[in-house]
């Protein structure tokens, strides 16, 4: 392999480093809430540090690479989708923080399971986590087949914000001392949901490395299967 | 336009060019890349017949300039020559004042009085952006230029004979990177008279100046694409592999 593509490898090795810290920063997230372990929130909120240095390490060698490389055709595409994906990623890190912040605020524990179960927050993590993850396997293989599926994803994610949406605007007026902790449990669905926005925003980013196809504001130019 | 219709050119029992087919635009800047002894310079030398100089070499296809298929009997090649002007990768001043190296090609072809020749020699540099370095020592001798000055003179020697198509085998390859930067500045604002086919090994120039690259492979046009495209989603594999230096 050459020097080149050495730089190349491990800039991308550096991007994957971030990226399993941010999955596990949602992975802890998602356990913080639904255990409310306060540890763990402050745990997250500990790490969101490393994402952040993660991010400003990735942007001075993605420009480093820029300036003594020039990269072209399939490196350039490379370089521009991985200083996307990392800014992507320091955003996906601080939403995980948020949750975290949600968990930490001591104010809102009386909310009732059956609540959160039927806004179906964990089915929610589990879906962010299956779409970061994916898109993580997607880069390494340099495969974007599973983009449709990851996309396809999001909308669900999107359904269910909008489904918790309907539940809360029904629940709350029966339930009027709870409308703060429903909102704020509402601006927590809000993040989650955004997390999809973002985790396709990634994708896209990839398909436009591998396939040199411009996903963004297109539409659904890509099969949900 | 330019254009190259089932090109195949043989050094003796060499085949350096195959089947090459290509158009060219006028007042567009082509850009070829490719690795040495691709053929590229053999091909930008066909369209003023600077292959005929070399001995047992051979073509077949057609050369079509302005129309005309340039490798036709009835073309004379010093007429061809004054359409197509061409820079090489050296400066090659001759050993002449910087005014007599640009009036040179317009004295040879009578192409005007003393006052014309004059007129056309400052327009000349004017256009080769040398004009204000050398207005004042037009009787010094071409050689006391600097390298990237000589390499403008001789451009301005070129556009001398109003040419309309100007190749350009590496004109800035011995050349600092602010002579560089002068010369890629001139071929910019020549396009506008100006069809430029340029040969070059720095990519990243081909990529600066050109509206269209085409990159050659072992006597093969591989791909030929807008530059846009070529620099970011090229077709080809081997063109990727070439561009991103993964050749080889």
């Amino acid at each position: 392999m050459k020097h080149t593509q050495r730089e190349m490898e491990s800039l991308k090795e550096e991007v994957k480093q971030m990226w399993r810290l941010v999955i596990s920063q949602l992975e802890k997230a998602k356990q913080s809430f639904i255990n409310n372990d306060i540890e763990l929130a402050l745990e997250i909120m500990s790490r969101e540090r490393r994402v952040d240095a993660f991010e400003l390490k990735i942007d001075s060698d993605c420009e480093n690479y820029i300036a003594l490389y020039s990269p072209v055709a399939i490196d350039l595409r490379l370089t521009l989708s991985l200083m996307k994906i990392n800014s992507t990623l320091e955003r996906i890190g601080d939403f995980a923080a948020g949750v975290a912040r949600h968990v930490i605020d001591d104010d809102c524990k009386k909310v009732e399971a059956k609540l959160i179960e039927e806004l179906q927050i964990e089915r929610m993590f589990d879906m962010l986590m299956g779409m970061l993850s994916d898109g993580f396997v997607a880069l390494e293989s340099e495969n974007t087949r599973i983009s449709g599926k990851i996309l396809a994803k999001d909308d669900e994610v999107d359904k269910i914000y909008h489904n918790a949406i309907d539940i809360l605007s029904d629940y709350l007026p029966k339930n009027p001392s709870y409308t703060r902790c429903g909102l704020k449990l509402l601006l927590l669905i809000r993040k989650l949901e955004r997390i999809g926005d973002h985790c396709s925003n990634i994708v896209e980013e990839i398909v436009f490395y591998v396939d040199a196809k411009v996903l963004k504001h297109s539409g659904d130019k890509i099969s949900k299967t | 336009m330019i254009e190259a219709k089932d090109i195949n050119f043989y050094y003796g029992d060499f085949h350096a060019l195959k089947d090459i087919n290509i158009k060219m635009d006028i007042n567009t800047v082509t850009a070829f890349i490719g690795p040495s002894g691709c053929g590229k310079s053999t091909f930008l030398r066909l369209f003023n017949r600077m292959n005929d100089l070399i001995d047992k070499t051979r073509i077949t296809g057609e050369c079509i300039v302005q129309g005309e298929n340039i490798y036709d009997k009835s073309i004379q090649v010093d007429q061809l020559r004054k359409k197509v002007g061409m820079v090489f990768q050296k400066p090659n001043p001759f050993p002449k004042s910087i005014f007599e190296n640009v009036a040179y090609g317009l004295r040879v072809n009578d192409m005007g009085d003393k006052k014309i020749i004059a007129e056309r020699v400052e327009e000349s540099l004017i256009a080769a952006a040398l004009w204000d370095e050398v207005k004042d020592k037009l009787k010094k001798s071409a050689f006391e230029l600097s390298g990237g000055q000589q390499q403008r003179l001789c451009i301005a020697r070129a556009l001398a004979v109003s040419p309309s198509i100007l190749l350009m085998d590496e004109p800035a390859s011995s050349l600092d990177p602010i002579s560089t930067s002068k010369i890629e500045e001139l071929i910019h604002n020549l396009k506008k008279d100006y069809t430029i086919v340029i040969v070059t090994h720095n990519m990243q120039q081909a990529a600066r100046i050109s509206d269209m690259t085409g990159f050659f492979m072992m006597g093969e046009l591989v791909e030929f694409s807008e530059t846009k495209k070529m620099f970011l989603n090229p077709e080809n594999k081997e063109t990727q592999n070439y561009i991103t230096g993964r050749f080889g």
